[in-house]
């Protein structure tokens, strides 16, 4: 089964700077009880969206007419918490298709490399430059690009390159997906589990 | 090349290195449940593939269930249709399944061990973060996203980089009123919620020795809490006499077999740990958490700190405290709670309901608390039955609820109300992690126990 490629994307970015966001933030649990992967977007970061009574909260960025893009810039230690994979399904329901941290939780960028969601690592102090880059000019553009492993400031053409092991950038560029890859190795993994220690 | 505990049982099940990519690696175990299989099983449909291997995958019904009247249909609809599909799923797939109402249903990470599913030395996965308790038996068990769970409902492997190696080490003697729940929460308070990403830790040292299966699991549990990808400790007699003849533990020759591996499962002495920690045990207080996240710990008597004395950043630090509407350097004691939950993968354990047994004994709930007493697994249940505990806690004014994960994760109907504050003995004090605008301050089951008869947080070595 593929997913959407990534190659290179140029857009706007959502600014989210604060620390530790978890999965529960991200999509809370009561709204993980769906059997389909449909409508999660509607829930990302609902309680911070919406008070109890459905309405909007005005001072959350996502609900800020200024910001908007296929980009989400967030704080240290982004998708902490759960294994929900409904926390990555709600970002690219939303509309995101990369998320750009100084520093994510392991199983969350996992998450997101296997739905073609770019989790984009970068230092403390380009982060910082990128926050203060889109506060002050909301339209700035921001590019990714994967096969060069580089994200730039568009307008100021300040950049810095990150990482990604080859076989993951590899399913990126082409939508390619686990499975497929494990799959054609099935018979090896049924002679390997005649061996397996338990 | 030395080899660690985890590089043993790591490269046991190494099928294939993708060059500069991650492994592949043979899964043992996988464990199902309700929430995050769904989709996964709808892959499987659209692909037209079957499970391959039902035999090492095993299905029960935890987050989604009430823990009341479990007898009677689902009322909410959606959760009675997540309800049935895993159970349709199950079914189709020849997968072992313990829904509501089976015998041996409980929470996943708690139904694992008790059955013997959980064997040292195996590499165990479910959908679910809290996977990483069952490393308190020396295997390597970590949470996965929805695609990985349906990689391995197909080919019974994940992709995965090799994390790296930490260890974390306390020696000495645990004081008394501090648990393994307060060793693992100051762990993190020390190191962070983000200290251990990208590691699998092992713990060593007298503390995790002495200690028991359950409270192992606890601090295992909690592994995820500080971000690593999961914990272990060292099978050692406690690891195989408490494993030895459960259903699904290999009996006979095919045991004594096993055995031999899980003897060869020790950390080589000159190995080496991409990081390492040491700390004191007797350095250890009950502990509490105060925040937004499990690294917002202090001991119970400290109180909170000012974001100065801490390498936070403020605006995220003071935008939790006003969430628990806190402020820096608020003594924690005595201020009031109106709920107490007791139960969850970390601390539903029978141990752990001993140790709210012992310290409620003879005394009375403070009448404003609602306590919430969740074993579980229909199997702790019964412990607290033939134990005598039900009794006590009856005698203490405090009733027990039928097995769930509850209150952890408000995703079923016990859900802390907004504003309220709770004592939990949980794993994550998340905004709205147990409800919408729900506080909560982490806990072992003893300070949780102090705070159900006092109504306020009480520090349990005054009583």
């Amino acid at each position: 089964m593929s997913y959407d490629k990534f190659i290179d994307l140029t857009s706007t970015a959502v600014p989210l700077p604060i620390e530790n966001v978890d999965t529960d933030q991200i999509i809370p649990a009561r709204f993980l009880k769906a059997t389909e992967r449909v409508g999660f977007g509607d829930n990302l970061f609902r309680d911070w969206r919406y008070d109890e009574n459905n309405n909007i909260k005005e001072n959350f960025v996502l609900n800020n007419k200024s910001y908007s893009g296929k980009i989400l810039i967030a704080g240290k230690n982004f998708g902490s918490g759960s294994s929900r994979e409904h926390a990555a399904w709600a970002i690219y329901d939303y509309g995101f298709r990369c998320v750009i941290s100084s520093f994510f939780a392991d199983i969350f960028r996992n998450n997101c490399l296997n739905i073609g969601v770019l989790p984009v690592q970068i230092s403390p102090i380009f982060l910082e430059k990128i926050f203060q880059a889109v506060h002050e000019k909301p339209q700035t553009n921001i590019n990714v690009n994967l096969k060069k492993q580089k994200v730039s400031i568009v307008d100021i053409e300040l950049s810095e390159n990150f990482e990604i092991n080859e076989y993951k950038k590899n399913n990126m560029l082409n939508g390619f997906d686990d499975i497929d890859y494990l799959l054609e190795m099935k018979d090896s993994i049924i002679e390997f589990s005649k061996n397996s220690p338990i | 090349m030395s080899k660690t505990l985890f590089d043993k049982v790591w490269d046991a099940h190494v099928v294939k290195r993708i060059k500069n990519g991650p492994d592949v690696l043979f899964i043992d175990r996988h464990l199902v449940h309700e929430v995050t299989s769904p989709v996964a099983f709808l892959g499987l449909q659209n692909r037209k593939l079957d499970v391959l291997f039902p035999d090492k995958t095993f299905a029960t019904a935890d987050h989604n269930t009430p823990t009341k009247n479990q007898n009677l249909p689902i009322k909410d609809p959606l959760s009675a249709k997540q309800l049935q599909t895993l159970k349709l799923n199950s079914k189709k797939h020849k997968i072992p399944f313990w829904g509501l109402g089976h015998k041996k249903n409980g929470i996943v990470h708690v139904i694992g061990p008790e059955n013997g599913i959980t064997l040292p030395g195996a590499t165990i996965v479910c959908g679910d973060s809290h996977t990483s308790t069952h490393g308190a038996f020396g295997a390597i068990a970590f949470g996965i996203g929805t695609s990985e769970v349906e990689m391995v409902l197909t080919t019974q492997c994940v992709l995965q980089p090799k994390p790296k190696k930490m260890r974390i080490i306390i020696n000495g003697k645990l004081n008394n009123y501090v648990t393994p729940k307060d060793v693992a929460l100051y762990i993190i308070s020390k190191i962070s919620t983000s200290g251990a990403t990208g590691h699998f830790v092992e713990y060593s040292g007298d503390v995790f020795e002495a200690m028991s299966m359950e409270g192992r699991m606890t601090v295992c549990n909690l592994s995820i809490e500080m971000g690593a990808r999961g914990g272990m400790i060292a099978p050692d007699k406690k690891t195989i006499n408490y494993i030895r003849d459960r259903e699904f533990t290999p009996k006979g020759d095919a045991f004594l077999k096993l055995l031999k591996y899980w003897n060869s499962l020790k950390t080589e002495k000159d190995a080496t740990f991409d990081r390492e920690y040491v700390f004191e045990g007797d350095k250890i207080e009950p502990m509490i958490t105060y925040g937004t996240n499990p690294g917002m710990g202090t001991s119970i008597s400290d109180g909170i700190p000012y974001s100065k004395d801490l390498n936070v950043n403020k605006e995220t630090f003071l935008k939790s405290l006003n969430y628990m509407n806190y402020s820096e350097g608020d003594d924690l004691i005595g201020k009031k709670i109106d709920y107490v939950f007791l139960g969850s993968c970390t601390n539903g354990r029978i141990e752990d309901f001993r140790q709210f047994a012992n310290f409620v004994k003879g005394k009375k709930k403070c009448p404003s608390v609602t306590a919430w007493l969740v074993p579980g697994s229909h199997n702790v249940h019964n412990e607290i039955i033939n134990e005598g505990i039900f009794d006590i806690l009856t005698n203490s004014g405090f009733e027990i609820r039928e097995p769930g994960c509850s209150a952890c994760l408000a995703m079923n109907e016990d859900k802390i109300p907004s504003g309220k504050y709770v004592v939990s003995t949980s794993n994550r004090n998340f905004e709205g992690r147990q409800g919408p605008g729900a506080r909560t301050l982490l806990a072992s089951p003893i300070v949780a126990a102090a705070a159900a008869i006092t109504g306020k947080i009480t520090d349990p070595r005054i009583f």
